[in-house]
């Protein structure tokens, strides 16, 4: 039966809303500790180590990430595991974001040139050593607004979880539109409110990309 | 004893040999200029003497430690060799004090306070107390080098090696670096550096090596070495550095 979209499926929208900050929240921590693991791995002078790290990115950044979300959810029962759309969800973002951010975070440190690390071996700095006192601070201002601009195609990517039935902000705005056919409304709705997360997000990247500049 | 020994030691890159057959001992207080084109090996011989480069054949021993042993504990070399380069390397991120102080704590384990003493000490040493809170963009490259050079003392190591610190630098900046080096002669420190400046060399090392083609082509007391070069090579480099 169809209905009239009122204000109360406005206010269900922003409910969902939650579940997609929640998603990309549970991503982004999740994919920002294996992309930290991913960008030390491909930064030590371990050669085997480099290569399983870079395995990993390339076969994660070459596969949908559509694809990565059914292999957990209608993957993993197959061989008796039973996942619940949220575990299913966190799990494939947590992997993507990992690749993706690994690979930003690698570039930054390897941003820093040899002579820091040099410096520091010189010094009789350990490699962990110089890594956390010299490399990663450096690294760290290089990485961020690249780091906040990945986080702003994850928020936009965890529409991708309404496919195997996760209820999010685009989930939910497929069911009140099923309910009310109202197309227009509803996904300008929805797109507004997408933005009204994201707008911040690219503002702030923006601004700490000029500090930068002015930043040592 | 000698503090430093270089015996047969070959280091190459890929085909290219960069160090080949290089023989020498440092005793200690001994300040050796090494000079020569570049690509003729000085600059890495000097790497390769703390260990940043590893050697293909010979051995290099400091203080009795084999440095291309695998075995040998390099981070515990390292903090007896201090090493200054050509572009300072500071730590842009970390203030002049930190730059200093970064080593001694994280490394000798140093209390905050008796570092910061320390800090005082070594740039007092180089002339640049007044600027322990600045950041390293904030400082002239001689000022800049001078803060590389007390990051290297404040680690009191026994030899300091120099990587042609003074090349990055305007003529008018290298004398406020050369007074440094010239200061730390005189407290007796073990030096070896790797210098384009033949009058420097003249005036303060007691000992010229002059490399040619990666190997050791010509050396000698300083005095004889420049003003009487036996090789028809040192000749040319000479009178190409001096004119």
């Amino acid at each position: 039966m169809i209905r009239e979209f009122g204000f109360i499926d406005f206010m269900y929208l922003l409910a969902a809303a939650r579940w997609t900050v929640a998603l990309s929240g549970v991503a982004f921590l999740g994919g920002g500790l294996v992309g930290l693991l991913v960008a030390l791995m491909r930064v030590t002078p371990l050669a085997p180590v480099r290569w399983l790290a870079t395995i990993y990115v390339q076969a994660v950044q070459g596969t949908p990430l559509l694809a990565w979300l059914f292999l957990f959810y209608f993957g993993l029962p197959l061989v008796g595991l039973v996942v619940n759309p949220w575990i299913a969800a966190a799990t494939a973002f947590a992997i993507y974001a990992g690749a993706f951010l690994g690979d930003i975070w690698r570039g930054a440190l390897a941003a820093i040139p040899r002579t820091q690390w040099e410096a520091g071996a010189s010094l009789g700095l350990s490699f962990l050593d110089q890594l956390r006192y010299i490399i990663m601070p450096q690294a760290v201002r290089i990485a961020i607004p690249p780091t906040v601009g990945f986080l702003v195609q994850l928020i936009k990517n965890t529409s991708l979880a309404a496919a195997i039935g996760f209820v999010e902000l685009t989930r939910e705005a497929q069911i009140t539109n099923a309910s009310t056919f109202r197309p227009m409304t509803v996904f300008v709705i929805v797109a507004a409110i997408y933005f009204a997360m994201c707008f911040p997000l690219t503002q702030w990247s923006r601004y700490l990309e000029q500090r930068l500049h002015v930043a040592r | 004893m000698s503090l430093v020994e270089l015996s047969h030691v070959v280091k190459r890159f890929g085909t290219n040999t960069v160090l080949d057959d290089v023989s020498m001992t440092v005793a200690p207080g001994e300040i050796i200029a090494v000079i020569g084109r570049s690509g003729s090996g000085k600059s890495t011989m000097l790497r390769c003497i703390n260990g940043l480069e590893p050697i293909q054949d010979g051995r290099i021993l400091f203080d009795g430690a084999v440095v291309n042993d695998p075995q040998t504990d390099l981070r515990a070399l390292r903090q007896r060799v201090g090493i200054v380069f050509q572009s300072y390397n500071l730590f842009p991120h970390l203030s002049v004090e930190k730059n200093i102080t970064l080593a001694p704590r994280v490394v000798k384990n140093m209390s905050e306070s008796e570092a910061r003493e320390l800090a005082r000490e070594v740039l007092r040493k180089v002339g640049l107390e007044e600027k322990i809170g600045a950041y390293p963009d904030q400082l002239s490259g001689g000022q800049q080098q001078r803060v590389a050079i007390a990051r290297s003392l404040a680690m009191r190591p026994q030899l300091m090696l120099f990587d042609e610190i003074t090349s990055a630098l305007d003529p008018e900046l290298t004398g406020e670096v050369l007074k440094v080096l010239e200061a730390m002669a005189g407290d007796g420190m073990t030096m070896l550096l790797v210098t384009h400046e033949i009058g420097f060399a003249k005036r303060v090392a007691s000992r010229v090596v002059f490399m040619h083609q990666g190997r050791i082509w010509e050396e000698g007391t300083a005095a004889e070495t420049l003003s009487a070069p036996r090789t028809q090579e040192l000749e040319t480099f000479l009178s190409a550095v001096l004119h």
